[in-house]
């Protein structure tokens, strides 16, 4: 196998020497791999851009000794033109590619489905139609019951009492009825669990009329669960943007503006849409 | 493998971005021919890189003061002021001849994969500074690559409806997926002239 050919999704990228980067691939057959991509900082290479994160390209690759050079990259989906123009889903996207680097742990092992997760979760983060925070709750609980751990929603995690309960435990693995619940396990608020289980079997139609309160609540008992299973914290979680509001206006902003007589006592623009915590 | 010293020096060289083994024992072989006064020069200049320079106040370039060059040149426009990711990057625009306003080097782009967020670049120095400043105009300059591309948009709308200020990006010319210190002049000064509002 000195050649071949896979199709794949650009995790990370590296600077390597002068004008080199070692990229990260995601791919259909050969899971993870780690190729050159030589030249491709110089901005007359027009290979460039196909060997960018969020990339979902066709690619050809030479197996070296320590690492393999990629020798041909045709875009599939620039999916980063889509993401890259909004900073919540950057940051949404990031922690895709994070946990998809994590969890398909070993180079050159196959991880078909969690490969077909990603580029679905990327392709919905490009076309911005769903909810960012949404799309990267469901891609994560479900490359989690990938890995095998999907958690309880439905009997306890620990007794396998059948449910509904009213409990969560991340250490102990998901849902758990009174006997089990441990000090420490959370009570999420009403519709909680009901929008995980929607997320993990990908029913939209129930998870997108959920309010703001319900998600925030799911979203923070998926990126907990995520967390516990993995050795080292993801990077990029804490730093995801979770609601589609722009950033925070710095006091130095709304001074000038109030400056201007754009800004009424409350703090805001006339328009309103200024954002401010 | 070589004996001690020149064995620590390659491995010492070989750390340094852009050099890799075969530079690094060209490069210890060059300094071991070469005469005394050059080795020392050479040393004095990276005695002096960690303990006399600092960063700028204002702009967060590398500077011999408190003020660099360029934010105490009277002549360099203060209303305008282009915002890029590295101290390389001022040097790479300043080869262009083209731009006569103030820089404001972030000290990266916005990458959450490793860890960095608005709070970890001078985002906040950046809108003090156009806060107080009569700053009028802010182009912004980071790579035409995935994590400059991120930033760009998050600070053209995090400054889109500051008042009485244009927010002004390069324009295209430059292929995505490059470094800007890569970019011939010719290419980055025809991307500054011809900048389109963000
Ligand atoms: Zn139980
Ligand atoms: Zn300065």
């Amino acid at each position: 196998m000195s050649l071949y050919r896979d199709t794949a999704v650009v995790l990370r990228v590296q600077k390597l020497g002068e004008a080199d980067r070692i990229v990260t691939l995601l791919s259909r057959r050969h899971g993870k791999i780690r190729g050159v991509a030589k030249g491709v900082r110089r901005t007359s290479s027009r290979f460039g851009a196909r060997v960018e994160p969020f990339c979902h390209v066709d690619v050809q690759l030479h197996s070296g000794r320590t690492l393999d050079v990629i020798t041909q990259v045709q875009t599939l989906d620039a999916f980063g033109a889509g993401i890259v123009g909004d900073y919540q889903r950057y940051t949404t996207a990031c922690a895709v590619l994070e946990t998809l680097d994590r969890l398909a742990a070993e180079e050159g092992e196959p991880v078909l489905r969690l490969y077909l997760l990603g580029v679905g979760a990327l392709r919905a983060l490009a076309d911005g139609q769903r909810d960012a925070s949404l799309v990267l709750d469901a891609f994560v609980l479900r490359a989690m019951s990938y890995a095998g751990w999907a958690p309880a929603l439905e009997e306890c995690a620990r007794c396998a009492a059948p449910g509904p309960h009213g409990a969560f435990s991340v250490p102990v693995g998901g849902a758990v009825c009174e006997e089990c619940r441990p000090a420490g396990a959370v009570r999420p608020v009403a519709g909680t669990f009901s929008l995980l289980e929607a997320l993990l079997h990908g029913d939209w139609s129930v998870a997108e009329t959920t309010n703001t309160r319900v998600r925030r609540e799911s979203s923070g008992l998926v990126a907990a669960h995520l967390q516990w299973h993995l050795e080292r914290r993801l990077r990029s979680l804490p730093l995801v943007q979770r609601d589609v509001s722009r950033p925070p206006v710095p006091d130095a902003i709304r001074a000038r503006a109030a400056a201007a007589g754009e800004v009424d006592d409350s703090g805001m623009s006339a328009a309103g849409h200024w954002n401010h915590d | 493998m070589y004996e001690g010293p020149v064995q620590d020096l390659i491995d010492e060289l070989g750390r340094l971005p852009g050099v890799g083994p075969k530079s690094a024992q060209r490069i210890a072989f060059h300094l071991l021919a070469a005469e005394t006064e050059d080795v020392t020069r050479l040393q004095d200049a990276l005695q002096s890189v960690k303990e006399g320079v600092v960063f700028c106040d204002v702009c967060g370039n590398v500077s011999e003061q408190q003020r660099c060059r360029i934010c105490l040149d009277s002549r360099r426009e203060p209303k305008l002021v282009c915002v890029v990711e590295e101290p390389k990057d001022v040097l790479a625009i300043e080869r262009t001849r083209e731009f006569r306003g103030r820089y404001h080097v972030l000290g990266g782009a916005l990458d959450p994969l490793s860890g960095v967020g608005p709070d970890q670049l001078r985002v906040r120095e950046l809108v003090n500074r156009i806060g107080t400043d009569e700053v009028t105009e802010v182009i912004i300059a980071t790579d035409p690559n995935t994590e400059g591309e991120a930033t760009a948009t998050y600070l053209v709308r995090l400054l889109q409806d500051f008042p009485g200020l244009s927010v002004t990006r390069l324009a295209s010319g430059l292929p995505m997926g490059g470094d800007l210190e890569f970019a011939d002049e010719m290419t980055l000064g025809r991307a500054l002239s011809g900048r389109r509002t963000a």
